[in-house]
C-alpha cells in the first residue's frame, strides 16, 4: 500500500494493474476460444474421419499360411517336412526413420553385410514392402523382435527340410522360397501339397507389432499329406550303390529304378549326380533331373526279350526253333552283326548270347503291325504314367514307316527311346506271367490297370531263358544273388553322336527281376558312360543290380529260392 | 474498486478464515489443484497401460510437491524477497555448471546429479527468475525507465538462453513468459510492447535463420503434417487422431486405442491431452479447461490482493506462466503450435515440472496468506 502512495497523482498508480489484468483476461480467454474452437474442430467436424483413420492404424487383415503337407515313404518315413519358421520383412518407409544405429544393430543380429539393409532401404525407398530375411529360427526371429525397431514386420512361414538330403532329392524335389514346389514331386503334387491360405483380422500397435486376433476370416486348410511307394531302405541301398558304381566307372550319370512286380508301385528311383535339397547352393539343372524318369535313352539289348516273347506269342516262332546266325546278316543293303559268329542258337541261347542276327530274322518274320502293336502295349512311345511332372515317352516309329532295316535295328533295341522307368515297367509284363502293371510313385494295395500283353506261358519260358543269362557263361554272371534265382537281360547300348553310332560311348544297362519263379522285384540299372576300361552292361551295371536286389529281397523279406546258392549262415542250424 | 479492496482487507477474519490463515492455505486455489492432480492420476491410469506403478511414482511426487507447497505456504513473502537475487544467482551457477557438464559429457545435459538425485536446475529458474525480476522492479519507481527495462530484459534473456542451449526449448519459452510476465504487470508502456512484437515479427526471418534444423522442421510440420506422414508429422497427425476419435462425448475412460495400443508417443507424458480428449470427448476437454481457468483466475484475484509490489508482480508472473503451460501443451497437442517440450500441468506424467509448479503455488498462498490487516 506504501508503494502506490508514494507515485505521482498525475499518472494511473503504478503496479495496480488492473487494466493489464483485464487485458490479461480477455487475452487469456481469447485464446482458450481457440482452443476450443480447434477442439470443436477436431471432435466434432472431423470425427468421422479422423475415426476411420485411427481405425486403419490399428485393425488390419493378414494372410495365413498353410501348413503344406508332408512326403513320406511308404513305411512313414519323412522324406519332406515343414516346420515354422519366421520371416522378416520391413516397410522401409518406416524403417527409414529408426537410425542408423538401430539398424545396424539389427544386420548385426541377422549376421548380414553390414550396410546391407541401408542399401535395400535405398533401393526400396518408394516401396512399403521388402523382405530382409527369411526362413528364420523362430528364436532367432524373437531376437530382432525384442528391439522393437518400427517398421519391421514378422511372418510366420514354413520351411522345408528333406531329412533323406540327396537320396530321394530328385523324386521329391524342392519348393521354392514362397514355399510353392519348384521340381519334383513338390511341384507334382503342388494343389495336394499345398494346403489354402486363411485370413484374420488383427490388431496392431503402434510399433506395427501384432497384438491381437480379433477373429479368424478364414481359417488355413493344411496340406494332404504325400505317401509315396517308395521305400526309404531300399531307396538309401540303391543310392549307395549307384553312386559307388559312378565313381569306380568314372560315368557321366546313373538312373535306377526298383518296381513292385506285383502291382507296379516304384520302390526306389535313384539318380546320379544329386545334389543337397536343403540347401541348393549353386545347383545347376543337371543335378537335379531326375534322369531315372524324364531321361530316354536307346534300351539296345535289354529289349531283346520282347521280341522272343512276341514271336513266341504270335506263333512266329517255335519253342524249339533254331536260327542260323553266321555272325552277320543282310537286311536290304545293310548288315546286322554279332560280336562273335554263335553258329546255330535255339531261343535260349539267342537271348544268352545276344545275337543281334537272330533277334533280327525273328523281327522280320513278324508283320510288323504286330511287331509294332507288342511294342507299343509294352508303353514304349508313351509316358509311363507315374504323375512325376516331365515324365519322358520315349519315341516308337509308326509301323507304317518302317523298313526291313528299321524292324532288324528296332528287335535289338535301337531306334526307339525309354526312361530307365518306362523299361522297368515294360519288364513287369515278363515278370509278372504276361501281365504289364501300370507304374505309380504312390502307395497302393493292388495294380487294377494291369493289361495282359503275353501269355503266361510265353512271359513263364522268356524268364526261364533269362535266368541262364546270369549263368556262369552268360553276359551277366555278375547279377546273381547268392540265395535266389535271377532272370535278366545286359544292355552295352553304343551311344548315338553327331555322326552316328561311331563313337565310343555306351550306355551300361541292366534289367532283371527276382525271385526268378515268381518275380517280386524289377530292377533297372543304367549307367550312361561308363569310362575306367569296363563298359558291358553285364560288367558295370549287373554288379549294381546284384547288391541292390539282393538288398531289396532282404528288406521285403522274400524267402531264398535256391538252396545251392545260398550263403552258408543262412542255412546252418542252430545247435 | 479500490476502496472496496481496502475495506475488505479492513474487516476482521471470520473463525474460519482464521484458521485457514494459521494453515497458510489458499481454499480454492488447493481445491483446485486437488481436482487436477486427481484427473491427473485418472488419465495417468489410462495413459499409462494400467499399470499402478506409474501411479505410485506420480503420488510420490505429487505427495511430495504438496509438502513444499505447504512449507513455502508457510514463509513471509518478505523472505522471498530478500532471497531472490541469492537463489537466482545460485540458478544460474548451476545452468552454467549443467552446461559445461554437457560439454564435457559431449550430449544434451539437463541434469546436475547431486549423489543421491537428481536436479534439473532449468526448474528452478523457472521461480528464481521472475523473483529476482520482481524484486529488481519494486526496488526502482514504476513504471520502469529504460535502463530497468533494460536490464530486467537481461535478467530473462540471460536464462532463457541458457536453457536454450541445453536445448530445452520448453523451459526457454516458460522462463522467457515469466520473465515477460514481470514486466507486462510493472507497467511496461503500451508502445514497447508493441514494439517488441513488431520487432519480433520483423526477426523472424532473422530467427528462423539461427534456428537448428529440428527446430524448422517442427515449424514445417505445424503447417503440414502430412507431408511426413511417418516421421516428423507423425506426432501431431496420431495426436489429431486421438483428439478428433473422441468426438464430443469421447469413448469413456480407459477406452482409448489410439495410446493404448501406442499409436501415440508420449501419451503419458507431453501428450497426455489426446488421451484424455479421446476419452472423455469435447465436454471433458472444456471442463478441463474451465478447471484451467478457475486456477488462474484465483491466482490474479491473489496478485491484485497483494499488498506490495514485489508480491503483486511475483503472483502476476506466477499466473501468466501457468497460463502459458496449459496454452502451450494444448495448442501443441491439437496442432495449432509447434511441437516444444512443455507438459501439461499438473496432469502430465513427471516429476519436476510438478514440484515446480506447486512450488509456485505454495508462494502464491504464502502471499495471498501473510496479508495483514491493518494498514501500515
Amino acid at each position: 500500500m506504501l508503494d502506490f502512495r508514494n507515485k505521482p497523482k498525475t499518472r494511473k498508480p503504478a503496479g495496480d494493474f488492473s487494466d493489464r489484468r483485464k487485458f490479461l483476461v480477455i487475452f487469456m480467454m481469447t485464446c482458450m476460444v481457440v482452443l476450443i474452437g480447434r477442439a470443436v474442430d477436431l471432435q466434432v467436424l472431423n470425427k468421422q474421419f479422423l475415426k476411420a483413420q485411427g481405425n486403419r492404424r490399428h485393425v488390419d487383415e493378414v494372410s495365413v499360411s498353410a501348413y503344406r503337407g508332408m512326403i513320406k515313404d511308404r513305411n512313414g518315413e519323412p522324406l519332406a517336412i515343414s516346420s515354422p519358421v519366421q520371416s522378416i520383412w520391413v516397410n522401409p518407409q518406416e524403417l527409414k526413420l529408426a537410425g542408423k544405429a538401430r539398424i545396424k544393430q539389427m544386420e548385426k543380429l541377422l549376421d548380414l553385410q553390414p550396410g546391407k539393409i541401408s542399401s535395400l532401404l535405398n533401393e526400396n525407398s518408394h516401396k512399403q514392402f521388402a523382405y530382409v530375411a527369411r526362413r528364420l529360427n523362430p528364436g532367432f526371429a524373437d531376437q530382432v523382435k525384442a528391439l522393437k525397431l518400427k517398421g519391421v514386420y514378422f511372418e510366420r512361414e514354413f520351411k522345408r527340410y528333406y531329412p533323406a538330403g540327396g537320396v530321394s532329392a530328385h523324386l521329391v524335389g524342392f519348393t521354392n522360397v514362397d514355399d510353392i514346389g519348384q521340381e519334383g514331386l513338390e511341384s507334382g503334387f503342388e494343389k495336394l501339397l499345398k494346403g489354402i491360405r486363411g485370413s484374420k483380422r488383427i490388431i496392431r500397435d503402434g510399433q506395427r507389432q501384432i497384438i491381437a486376433d480379433v477373429e479368424n476370416i478364414k481359417e488355413p486348410v493344411a496340406g494332404k499329406n504325400l505317401e509315396l511307394s517308395i521305400d526309404q531302405r531300399i531307396q538309401y541301398l540303391a543310392y549307395r550303390e549307384l553312386q559307388l558304381a559312378v565313381s569306380a566307372n568314372k560315368a557321366k550319370s546313373a538312373a535306377l529304378i526298383v518296381l513292385d512286380a506285383k502291382n507296379g508301385e516304384i520302390l526306389a528311383a535313384v539318380n546320379q549326380p544329386s545334389f543337397n535339397p536343403n540347401t541348393r547352393k549353386g545347383l545347376k539343372e543337371n543335378l537335379y533331373r531326375n534322369r531315372a524318369i524324364t531321361d530316354v535313352f536307346e534300351p539296345g539289348s535289354t529289349i531283346k526279350p520282347f521280341v522272343v516273347a512276341a514271336a513266341l506269342d504270335g506263333g512266329y516262332v517255335r519253342p524249339g526253333e533254331v536260327f542260323e546266325t553266321h555272325g552277320i546278316y543282310r537286311v536290304g543293303h545293310h548288315l546286322v552283326k554279332d560280336v562273335h559268329n554263335y553258329g546255330s542258337l535255339d531261343l535260349m541261347g539267342v537271348l544268352k548270347k545276344s545275337s543281334n542276327v537272330a533277334v533280327s530274322q525273328m523281327a522280320l518274320k513278324m508283320p510288323p503291325k504286330y511287331f509294332w502293336n507288342v511294342y507299343h502295349r509294352l508303353g514304349f512311345g508313351m509316358a509311363a504314367g507315374s504323375g512325376f511332372p516331365g515324365e519322358a515317352s520315349g519315341s516308337l516309329l509308326d509301323y507304317q514307316r518302317w523298313h526291313d532295316f528299321e524292324r532288324a535295328t528296332l528287335s535289338f533295341g535301337y531306334g526307339l527311346s525309354t526312361s530307365v522307368l518306362q523299361l522297368a515297367r515294360a519288364y513287369t509284363a515278363l515278370a509278372d506271367d504276361g501281365l504289364l502293371h501300370s507304374v505309380s510313385l504312390l502307395k497302393r494295395d493292388e495294380d487294377i490297370d494291369a493289361q495282359r500283353v503275353f501269355s503266361a506261358k510265353t512271359a513263364r519260358s522268356v524268364r526261364a531263358m533269362l535266368e541262364n543269362v546270369i549263368m556262369k557263361d552268360g553276359t551277366a554272371y555278375e547279377a546273381r544273388v547268392d540265395g535266389y534265382r535271377v532272370a535278366g537281360k545286359t544292355g552295352t547300348v553304343k551311344k548315338a553322336g553327331a555322326g552316328g553310332y561311331t563313337g565310343k560311348n555306351y550306355f551300361a544297362v541292366f534289367a532283371g527281376m527276382a525271385p526268378a519263379d515268381k518275380p517280386r522285384v524289377i530292377i533297372v540299372v543304367m549307367i550312361d558312360e561308363p569310362s575306367a576300361g569296363q563298359y558291358y552292361g553285364g560288367l558295370v551295371s549287373a554288379p549294381v543290380f546284384s547288391k541292390v536286389m539282393a538288398g531289396a529281397l532282404r528288406v521285403l523279406d522274400i524267402a531264398p529260392d535256391q538252396e545251392s546258392t545260398m550263403p552258408i549262415l543262412l542255412t546252418r542250424q542252430d545247435p | 474498486m479500490k476502496t472496496e479492496t481496502r475495506r475488505e482487507q479492513l474487516q476482521p477474519p471470520s473463525l474460519l478464515g482464521n484458521i485457514l490463515r494459521k494453515l497458510h492455505i489458499d481454499i480454492p486455489l488447493f481445491i483446485g489443484l486437488v481436482f487436477t492432480s486427481l484427473l491427473s492420476f485418472i488419465i495417468l491410469y489410462s495413459a499409462g497401460g494400467q499399470e499402478t506403478g506409474i501411479l505410485l511414482r506420480q503420488a510420490a511426487r505429487i505427495g511430495l510437491a504438496f509438502v513444499l507447497m505447504a512449507v513455502l505456504a508457510h514463509i513471509d513473502p518478505h523472505q522471498f524477497k530478500r532471497y531472490s537475487t541469492l537463489l537466482f544467482n545460485i540458478g544460474i551457477f548451476l545452468l552454467i555448471a549443467v552446461l559445461i557438464m554437457g560439454q564435457i559429457g559431449k550430449g544434451a545435459q539437463r541434469w546436475l546429479d547431486i549423489g543421491f538425485f537428481r536436479f534439473q536446475p532449468s526448474e528452478m529458474i523457472k521461480i528464481t527468475t521472475p523473483m529476482m525480476i520482481a524484486w529488481y522492479l519494486a526496488e526502482h519507481p514504476l513504471p520502469p525507465k529504460s535502463k530497468q527495462l533494460f536490464i530486467a530484459s537481461l535478467l530473462t534473456i540471460i536464462p532463457t538462453l541458457l536453457i536454450a542451449k541445453q536445448p530445452d526449448l520448453g523451459t526457454a519459452l516458460l522462463v522467457a513468459s515469466s520473465g515477460a510476465g514481470v514486466l507486462f504487470f510493472a507497467g511496461l508502456s503500451w508502445r514497447f510492447i508493441l514494439a517488441i512484437v513488431a520487432a519480433l515479427s520483423g526477426m523472424a526471418p532473422v530467427l528462423w535463420h539461427f534456428m537448428r534444423g529440428y527446430q524448422r522442421d517442427r515449424v514445417l510440420t505445424l503447417l503440414n503434417p502430412e507431408a511426413d506422414p511417418l516421421g516428423r508429422g507423425y506426432h501431431i497427425i496420431q495426436s489429431k487422431i486421438a483428439i478428433g476419435s473422441g468426438g464430443i462425448y469421447g469413448k469413456g475412460w480407459l477406452g482409448s486405442t489410439q495410446s493404448e495400443l501406442d499409436f501415440l508417443p508420449e501419451s503419458s507424458t507431453d501428450f497426455v491431452f489426446a488421451v484424455f480428449a479421446e476419452e472423455f470427448g469435447l465436454f471433458g476437454c472444456l471442463g478441463l479447461l474451465s478447471l484451467y481457468l478457475l486456477i488462474i483466475g484465483r491466482c490474479l484475484y491473489i496478485a491484485a490482493r497483494a499488498q506490495d509490489t514485489y508480491s503483486r508482480l511475483l503472483a502476476g508472473s506466477l499466473a501468466f506462466t501457468f497460463f502459458v503451460y496449459v496454452f502451450v501443451n494444448i495448442g501443441m497437442v491439437i496442432g495449432i503450435l509447434p511441437v516444444v517440450g512443455v507438459p501439461l500441468p499438473l496432469i502430465s506424467y513427471g516429476g519436476t515440472s510438478i514440484v515446480t509448479l506447486l512450488a509456485g503455488f505454495g508462494i502464491l498462498m504464502s502471499i495471498h496468506t501473510h496479508r495483514t490487516f491493518l494498514p501500515n
